[in-house]
Order: C-alpha cells, then sequence, then structure tokens
C-alpha cells in the first residue's frame, strides 16, 4: 500500500507520477530496486529492438513535450540503411510558461526516466544519450549525475548492459537559461556548444540529420518515462488507458485563479474542463468567476469560459460543445482551435485584464526569441511595445489592430515554431476579448508621440526649433 | 600581465559584487574536472563549451575575458565561438553577481501570484535599485554591499507553487512578498 504526503485525487492514475510524493521514497537506486525498478529494462534487452518500437507504435503514445507527435513513429525516422551513430536525447528543458511536470519526475523519481532511455536507447540503437537539462534546475543535474553513477554501477548503463551486449552511455548537459533550447533542433545546437538556433526542417529533421548530423532521437521526459511502462503493460495493454488516438495517461499542471492549483496525472481524454477545474482544482477562489484558460502551456491558443465551439467529428457530423464539457485529450482541443501541448493549464478570473496577461506573454517571447529570423526578432519586439503602451494606457483604437497584424506577420514565416508560439497568444487574446482591449484605448493617443525621439521630431516638422 | 584581446569585447565592470569572488585563476584539481568533463563529448569537443563555461562560473562567479579564451584554448575554438555563447545564453554573466543571485520568476502563473510585489520588497530590503536595469542587457542589479542581487527569470517551471524564486542553487516556492524577509534572513547570518 503506498501512501503520499500529499495523496493523489481519486480522479487521478498515477503511473509516471506514482513515486511523486511518496512516503518513505527516495532517489536511491536502492528504494527504485526495491519497488522492482529495473525489471522492465531486463525485460526489454530480451526482445528485438524492433519489437519495441513495435510496442511503442502500438501503445499509441503521442509526445507529451508539446506537439503530441506519435512517438513510436518517430523512431521509425531514422533512415533504414543508416551506418553513422545514433543519439537519444531527453528534452528536459521545461521551459514552456504554465509546464510544471518534468520536474518532479527528475527530482524525485530519476531512475524511472533513466530506464526508460536505456529501453529507448536499446530500441533505436543509440549507444549515447544526452539529458539535456534547463539550467535552472541545479539540484536535479546532481540527483541525475548521481543516479546514472548508481545504475553504471549496477550494470544498467555502460558496458554490456546486464549481459546482453548492448553498450549505453548517459550523460547530463546543462542548458544556460534559453527558452528556444526546448525547440528539438535549436537544443542540438546547443549541445553541439553553439548558440542555439534552430535548424530548418527539412531537410534537418534530427531523426535523419540530428546532433554533428547524424540520426538522433529527441524526446520529452514524460515520453520517455511512459516507455518502460509501455514494456511492462504491453502495448496493447496500454492503449486501453485513455482513448482511442490519445491513450495512456498525461501529467496536467494547473496554475493560476483556481482554489488548489498543482499536478494531476490523469487518463487522456477522461476528464472534463468542468471536473478538472471544480472536482481536482475545487473551483474559482471565492467571489470570482472563471473568465480564461491556456489549455496547454503559453503558446498554446486561450479559451474563453463561456465559449461554445463547433465541431467535426471523425465521421464529419458537426456538434456544438461547451468550454466546460470539453475532454482533456489532443484532438478535441486541437478541434477548439487550441492545442494539448505540455498539458500546462493556466486559469485566470474575472479579476484579470487581458491586456495584462498578453503584455506579460509579450514580454516573455520578446525576451526569448532568438534572433536568428527577422520576422520573429522584430515582430515580437513590436508586440512588446504595442502591449506595453495598451497596459500603460497610451494605446489608440488602432494599436490593436495593428498588434494584430504584427502576429499574422510572424506566424508561418519562421525557421521554427517560435514564430507561432509567440503570435499565437495575441492572435487569440486579441480575437476573443478584443472589445475589452480597445475599451483600454483612447483615440487620442494617436495623436501622442511614443516616446521622447519622436516627440522631438513632431516639434521640428512643425517648425518649432528644439 | 598581459591585457587580453576581448577585454574590449565583454561587457565586464566592477560591480559591489566582485570582492566575494576569486580572480580567475586555473588550478590542477580545476581543471582535471575540465578534463573529465570533455570526456563526456567524445564526438566533439566543441560541445563541452557550455559545461565548461558552467564550471568557471560557479567558482569565479562570472565569465573574464580571461577565462573565456582559457576555455576557446582548452576546446580549439577561436575566442568568438566562445564567446558568442556567453553573449547569448541569459545564464552566463560578464560581471559579478551579489554573493546571493536572487532570480525571481517574472512568467504569468508567477506573476499573477505575486512575483513583481516579491521583487519590489527583496529590492527594498536590500536596497537594491533596478532602476537602471532591463531585461536585454542588464539584468543584474547588485546591492550596496555586494551581498545580493536580483534578477528577474523567465519561466522556472514551477507554476503550481507561485511565486517562486532561484537563490544561487537553492530553489524556494510559495514565496510571496510577505515573506521576502525571512527568505533573505536564510542568507543573511550565512557568511
Amino acid at each position: 500500500m503506498i501512501t503520499y504526503s500529499k495523496p493523489p485525487h481519486p480522479r487521478e492514475h498515477r503511473l509516471i507520477f506514482k513515486n511523486v510524493d511518496r512516503q518513505g521514497w527516495d532517489t536511491s537506486i536502492d528504494c527504485y530496486l526495491q519497488d522492482g525498478g529495473y525489471e522492465d529494462l531486463k525485460k526489454a534487452l530480451g526482445m528485438e529492438p524492433k519489437d519495441i518500437t513495435g510496442e511503442v507504435k502500438k501503445s499509441g503514445l503521442r509526445g507529451r513535450g508539446g506537439a503530441g507527435f506519435p512517438t513510436g513513429m518517430k523512431w521509425t525516422f531514422i533512415p533504414p540503411n543508416n551506418t553513422k551513430p545514433v543519439y537519444l536525447i531527453c528534452n528536459c528543458d521545461e521551459s514552456e510558461p504554465g509546464t510544471f511536470k518534468d520536474r518532479y519526475i527528475v527530482h524525485q523519481d530519476p531512475h524511472q526516466l533513466i530506464e526508460g532511455m536505456v529501453i529507448s536507447c536499446f530500441a533505436v540503437g543509440a549507444k549515447i544519450a544526452y539529458i539535456y537539462v534547463r539550467e535552472e534546475f541545479p539540484q536535479a543535474a546532481e540527483i541525475l549525475e548521481k543516479a546514472i553513477e548508481d545504475a553504471r554501477e549496477k550494470n544498467f548503463v555502460g558496458k554490456n548492459v546486464q549481459g546482453s551486449g548492448f553498450d549505453v552511455e548517459i550523460y547530463v548537459h546543462r542548458g544556460a537559461g534559453a527558452y528556444i533550447c526546448g525547440e528539438e533542433t535549436g537544443l542540438i545546437e546547443s549541445l553541439e556548444g553553439k548558440r542555439p538556433y534552430p535548424r530548418i526542417k527539412p531537410p534537418y529533421f534530427p531523426a535523419a540529420l540530428g546532433l554533428y548530423m547524424c540520426p538522433t532521437i529527441v524526446n520529452n521526459v514524460e515520453s520517455l518515462c511512459h516507455v518502460k511502462h509501455i514494456i511492462r503493460m504491453g502495448g496493447d495493454e496500454y492503449a486501453k488507458l485513455g482513448v482511442p488516438r490519445n491513450t495512456g495517461t498525461r501529467i496536467i499542471g494547473v496554475s493560476g485563479d483556481v482554489k488548489k492549483p498543482g499536478y494531476f496525472e490523469i487518463e487522456v481524454g477522461k476528464l472534463t474542463m468542468r471536473e478538472l477545474l471544480y472536482e481536482l482544482c475545487g473551483g474559482p477562489k471565492d467571489g470570482r468567476e472563471f473568465k480564461a484558460v491556456i489549455p496547454g502551456g503559453s503558446s498554446s491558443k486561450i479559451l474563453r469560459c463561456d465559449e461554445t465551439f463547433k465541431i467535426k467529428g471523425p465521421d464529419g457530423s458537426e456538434r456544438s460543445l461547451d468550454f466546460m464539457d470539453i475532454p482533456l485529450d489532443f484532438d478535441t482541443l486541437a478541434a477548439c482551435g487550441s492545442m494539448a501541448g505540455s498539458g500546462g493549464v493556466i486559469v485566470m478570473d474575472d479579476s484579470r485584464k487581458m491586456s495584462w496577461v498578453l503584455n506579460n506573454l509579450n514580454s516573455f517571447y520578446a525576451h526569448e526569441s532568438c534572433g536568428q529570423c527577422t520576422p520573429c526578432r522584430e515582430g515580437s519586439m513590436w508586440m512588446k511595445k504595442i502591449s506595453d503602451r495598451i497596459v500603460d494606457g497610451d494605446a489608440s483604437p488602432e494599436d490593436v489592430e495593428t498588434l494584430e497584424s504584427v502576429a499574422y506577420q510572424i506566424d508561418g514565416k519562421t525557421v521554427c515554431a517560435f514564430g507561432e508560439a509567440s503570435s499565437w497568444p495575441v492572435e487569440a487574446i486579441i480575437a476573443k476579448f478584443r472589445e475589452e482591449l480597445v475599451a483600454e484605448t483612447d483615440p487620442k493617443n494617436a495623436e501622442k508621440p511614443h516616446n521622447a525621439e519622436s516627440a522631438a521630431q513632431r516639434k521640428f516638422l512643425a517648425g518649432e526649433s528644439a | 600581465m598581459s591585457v587580453s584581446p576581448l577585454q574590449d569585447s565583454i561587457a565586464s565592470h566592477e560591480t559591489p559584487g566582485t570582492k566575494f569572488f576569486p580572480p580567475f585563476e586555473m588550478t590542477p584539481e580545476l581543471e582535471a574536472e575540465i578534463d573529465e568533463r570533455i570526456t563526456h563529448y567524445p564526438d566533439s569537443k566543441r560541445s563541452a563549451t557550455l559545461p565548461l563555461l558552467h564550471i568557471i562560473q560557479h567558482k569565479f562567479g562570472y565569465l573574464s575575458a580571461k577565462s573565456i579564451e582559457w576555455v576557446a584554448k582548452k576546446l580549439e575554438l577561436e575566442p568568438i565561438k566562445v564567446l558568442e555563447v556567453v553573449t547569448f545564453y541569459p545564464g552566463f554573466r560578464q560581471s559579478a553577481p551579489g554573493k546571493f543571485h536572487i532570480r525571481v520568476c517574472r512568467t504569468l502563473s508567477c506573476a499573477m501570484g505575486g512575483s513583481g510585489e516579491l521583487m519590489d520588497r527583496i529590492c527594498e530590503l536590500t536596497g537594491i535599485d533596478r532602476s537602471q536595469s532591463d531585461s536585454h542587457h542588464h539584468p543584474i542589479a547588485v546591492s550596496p554591499c555586494g551581498r545580493f542581487s536580483v534578477e528577474f527569470a523567465e519561466c522556472l517551471a514551477s507554476c503550481g507553487t507561485a511565486p517562486v524564486c532561484l537563490v544561487n542553487d537553492d530553489f524556494h516556492e510559495g514565496v510571496t512578498a510577505e515573506k521576502a524577509e525571512e527568505l533573505l534572513g536564510k542568507y543573511k547570518e550565512e557568511n
């Protein structure tokens, strides 16, 4: 019987977070082994690598980092005639605002990740793997290095793992505080010791041309942990969790204006927004009402809590769906015009001004744009300048239109998805809260200069000497 | 002593925190640690750029022109290849922070939880003036005594326990402005 210092909600289904907040649990390998740890690796080493990939494909597992791409399919993109070394990279850059799940895995259950990684390395034929840990997790880097060392001592990592003839080394690589390193090709550049400017796809799909131009599989922490459970349960059995096309469990992190924020591991698609926000998170704060929700990390498009969506089913039939009835899966959120992303749910109540929310996010993206592509580098900064004006009360109604047009000039025009990540919040907030934003503006502000330089220029043009 | 040719290219200046960090000097122990770290990248030494910079910054507080040149030489790179890494990543510094560097999360969930107020309170208690700071070029502000410095960080990935901050390598959660004094107290007595 497992007891927890912070007991999971009865609606949760704990697989990945089984050991998070578990009483008597620590990060040592002995603790992990006593709990049956590394048995799934032993099982996997007795299988054919292609059969492991087959199980992962059968499981229907979709990447938990943000894009929701099928993990097993990603693995099969390694060119079949490949003769170069293959690398596996665990993406532990967890930097999408609103996301806080990998933090608990790497701080509390490092061996689960290592076991999942070694199985995955064996499946794809990688002999060297890196865990790219964001710089802001200094303790996690230490915990992981210690865990790898202990796993090597017990021969779960290193030469001839458990007598299988398979060699694998895992190293921890720390980032240095840049959001763009969560983008897989930016991460690879960073791991090569460079500025993390993302590479253009095609041709640089990591599975074909990744680290050192060799085939490289980049998977999120949570996705790699799921691999271990897929091997234990079998792909078909795992696929019974969740709903079709949206299988397994996933960790949802709720933050912002709810009574009880936190992390919840749920079966994908088995809970609705209403159940998540009211049952698991205790509803809105006293005297408040829910206003808007960002459902999958700050880059996903915001949804109004009073919205009704018209969505098409797989058979082409149309139905309407209220926001609160949206099931928490990948496909329905996409049909509603947003995405499940990284599982980071940010909730705002009626005390929040959307201009302030927008400006906070614009500041984030202006700071984190890597600067490689002009539309994103310039656009993210201009979007921040305009939203600065809105929150300062210096904006005119046309500023809202300009802001919107800047956003639409970024997305689809950049090397990586940061372009979409930075412009979607602006596009969605304006589309859904246009009246509120315009109400904060004043047509008279169109006449005002925006800075000292333009004030001087106007004086000059008006014929007044400076 | 020779003047480093990189000296003019880096944004290094004296801060009240400088006195808490030793000047850059390579020792056999440190070089052994660095050599071991380089073995983690058997296919390309250049990959060790970030880890080496971390090891040096951790010990000397910031990355001086000399240390950047040392890393370049060690990895057989042109110094610009290291400098461009240092200037890109927010996690690398060219001047000394305070003895205790506080990074307060600025992003949405923490901002909703009051991280702006937390930053203001920390500055009030430590006498830090952030008026000359900006997020891109001068993110760090140091207290007059040099013991503390502050910087806004982007999402520290603990949105459910907002507001949060890092003090050197220690993570603190649920730090509302009312708890700022208690937080600083943990570091005031420590020498």
